[in-house]
């Protein structure tokens, strides 16, 4: 059954052309016989990442019908830099594809004329050599099907095994399919779709452009990029996730790779459940779960107050300076018994550069709501600079640029507003001095961006107030 | 390289055994060679041979055409040629608006073979090709040089939607043109690759196509434009055509008394 496709398309060519076909598979459409089970015919409807169709309802088998197309398409990796993607369906991660232990799988896959390259899928729910690969291998402007049965419930991966398969994968060549289980899954509230994956390219993060594939990279393990859903705050912003206090949560997590396992967590939340490794059994209470390369997780949880949750690898750097971030925008009424908002205050009156990790003491009443303008500037500093340009504002030499006496702020503080929004990759010189590193934009409101600036220009450059959330507005629609 | 005698015969007998019209066969000697396909996890052993230094163009097949017409397109059978066979030409006789001197693409493996036996000819071994294409302008062999290897690689990156440039481009080491950066080639041989005369050992010389084959039957697998090429061939039938597939020709050196003096041949 699984293999008559093939042995007719081979049998064909063979007979009529006498050559051998190796895994090829015929344009021609599927013969008729592959209808030779009497189940129900569903044909499903793939949505794009982070959605998923919805939880199956079904209590008996069927037989589901899924359309696929390979497209190679240039998009955004980052703002401003673009990749050459090949994909499942046009997204990273491919689309995914929801089944039910014991349905019949029949997959129609089309490579699309304008590929450059022969495609081909391996799904790991596929009991059967090569996993659907042989079946599947389709020049452009091939289309083939191929079908199997789902035996085993989980989550599970599926990608391009086309030779060279590491470059098929770091392209984007992944997705997942959810075979649930025969009993169903547990009702929840909101359902996402998260992948990680890496990417090699040429140059560096956000460098902006067109940034080729580097091959060397991708043999050396070191990626560019470390992101989930195939971009650069691919869900940050207006595309963040959403949930509302109190409502179940459930994420489908996997790793395409091609070569980095993940260390997935969410700051701000405990895993009630996870599936670990996308299988049947589940972990409760759990802070970080590892996923391989070429396989899952399913976590749920409850965010329970209000805020952003962060959704990272915490191998760290690959989520502060690869792009591994993501974000859960939770709304609902504040929990002062579970989460207060917290107080800190300088431990002494007179400190004027109070240094980080000083007790908040959280029995201090609240602070008065209007504090003097400096000292926004001053808290926004200390948050957000002191880290790379150092308490004094001095920087690093060579490494991160001054601030302080610093040629660059006094002469351009609209361009040094524009840097604090949309980051800033690649050459600068200050003070004489060339720095080239990267600063990631941060996440400010106008206000603390005039504040601090201004903080910056009068405490460390002996000049005056020199911006206003006005004009940072105008700057922040301009970017 | 190696094998100057092979390359000294191989270019007397090219200057000797041409026909008078356009196409270009220059000698490639030939060799013990670390494919990417090895046979038997060996080096292969490649004859010299003669290779046509520029891919077949729209007008030299559409002079094919004009000359055989049961290969003008929907006089073709479609078990010799798909669907797209010469489909983005303007009518079955002529090109149209596709310029005559780029690859002629969208064309059959049988109607490349039978294009080059038009030539007295016949289309390159995976081999022979895979040799010739290892060649830069000053290396026989340039596949180790990263920088040659990623500048190949960018081709295949891009989508297939631009138009393709005239030949002529990027001569080798050989004379030998085009050989990256334009096309995919027919070889002769494109179905055959990947089984063995072993018969025990086809169960894993044969799965190419999945990952975990691939990387345990292929060699040099740090070298992925070529292991793409491969690819490209292995999820073909004879009858298939794409727009990025065109062909060259080859011929045989043919038995020739040993040559009398060394000839130095003039590179670019």
């Amino acid at each position: 059954m699984k293999n008559l496709l093939k042995v007719t398309a081979v049998a064909t060519l063979t007979a009529l052309a006498s050559l051998t076909v190796s895994g090829a598979v015929n344009s021609q459409k599927a013969p008729a016989a592959v209808k030779a089970e009497n189940l129900p015919v569903i044909h499903q409807t793939l949505v794009a990442p982070p959605a998923l169709p919805p939880q199956i309802t079904r209590k008996t088998p069927a037989r589901v019908v899924v359309e696929l197309t390979i497209e190679e398409v240039e998009r955004e990796i980052a703002q401003g830099s673009t990749y050459t993607f090949w994909t499942f369906g046009g997204t990273v991660p491919g689309k995914m594809i929801r089944v039910r232990e014991g349905d019949t799988v029949e997959l129609h896959i089309k490579n699309l004329a304008s590929s450059k390259l022969p495609h081909n899928i391996d799904l790991h729910s596929v009991t059967g050599p090569g996993g659907g690969a042989p079946q599947t291998l389709l020049a452009p402007g091939q289309e083939g099907v191929f079908s199997f049965k789902a035996l085993d419930p989980g989550l599970y991966v599926y990608h391009c095994a086309t030779a060279p398969v590491g470059m098929h994968v770091a392209n984007g060549m992944y997705g997942m399919i959810m075979v649930e289980p025969k009993e169903g899954m547990s009702k929840v509230d909101r359902e996402y779709y998260v992948m990680q994956g890496d990417f090699y390219t040429t140059s560096g993060y956000r460098a902006g452009g067109l940034q080729p594939f580097d091959m060397q990279k991708a043999i050396d393990e070191k990626p560019t990029y470390v992101v989930f859903n195939g971009a650069d705050r691919a869900l940050t912003g207006k595309n963040a996730l959403k949930a509302n206090a109190g409502e179940k949560v459930r994420i489908f997590f996997g790793v395409g790779g091609p070569n980095l396992t993940s260390s997935f967590h969410v700051i701000g939340a405990i895993f009630d459940k996870v599936y670990f490794e996308g299988g049947s059994r589940y972990q409760e209470h759990v802070q970080t779960t590892l996923v391989p390369a070429g396989g899952s997780a399913i976590v749920e949880f409850v965010p329970k107050v209000p805020g952003n949750l962060t959704l990272v690898d915490h191998s760290l750097t690959r989520a502060f300076n690869k792009g591994a971030v993501g974000l859960l925008a939770v709304t609902g009424p504040d929990r002062p018994d579970i989460y207060s908002k917290g107080i800190i205050k300088a431990s002494s009156a007179a400190a004027t550069l109070p240094a980080h990790g000083e007790e908040g003491g959280n029995a201090e009443p609240p602070p008065h709501d209007k504090a003097p303008s400096h000292n926004i500037g001053q808290a926004v500093f200390e948050k957000n600079c002191v880290a790379c340009h150092q308490a004094n504002g001095q920087g690093v030499p060579g490494v991160f640029p001054p601030v302080a006496n610093s040629d660059f702020m006094q002469k351009n503080p609209e361009e040094a507003a524009r840097i604090v929004l949309g980051g800033r990759a690649g050459e600068i010189t200050v003070n004489g001095i060339k720095y080239n590193s990267v600063m990631p934009p941060q996440d400010l409101s106008d206000n603390e961006v005039a504040e601090v600036l201004n903080y910056i220009n009068v405490k460390y450059n002996n000049g005056k107030p020199v911006l206003t959330p006005e004009q940072v507005k105008k700057l922040r629609a301009t970017k | 390289m190696r094998h100057p005698l092979y390359l000294l015969g191989g270019l007397l007998l090219a200057l000797i055994s041409l026909p008078g019209h356009g196409a270009d066969y220059l000698p490639v000697p030939g060799g013990r060679f670390r494919s990417a396909l090895p046979v038997d996890d060996k080096p292969v052993t490649v004859a010299p041979f003669l290779l046509r230094s520029q891919p077949v163009t729209n007008a030299e097949f559409q002079a094919f055409v004009s000359r055989q017409p049961q290969w003008q397109r929907g006089k073709v059978p479609s078990l010799l040629a798909g669907g797209s066979y010469l489909s983005h030409w303007a009518d079955p006789v002529r090109p149209g608006d596709i310029a005559p001197n780029i690859p002629v693409t969208h064309v059959s493996w049988f109607a490349a073979s039978a294009f080059c036996e038009s030539e007295g000819a016949r289309l390159p071994r995976w081999h022979e090709w895979e040799l010739a294409a290892a060649a830069d302008a000053q290396r026989a062999d340039a596949r180790q040089d990263p920088a040659w290897r990623a500048r190949i690689l960018r081709w295949y990156e891009r989508p297939a939607t631009g138009s393709l440039p005239p030949v002529g481009r990027d001569a080798n080491l050989w004379g030998i043109t085009d050989l990256h950066g334009a096309i995919y080639e027919w070889v002769e041989d494109f179905n055959g690759l990947f089984v063995t005369v072993d018969s025990r050992s086809q169960g894993e010389q044969k799965t190419l196509e999945t990952c975990g084959a691939a990387a345990l039957s292929l060699d040099d697998r740090e070298n992925y434009a070529i292991l793409m090429r491969i690819a490209m061939l292995s999820a073909l039938a004879g009858r298939d055509t794409l727009s990025t597939l065109g062909f060259r020709c080859a011929r045989d050196v043919p038995a020739t008394p040993p040559a009398a003096a060394p000839i130095k041949r003039e590179t670019s």
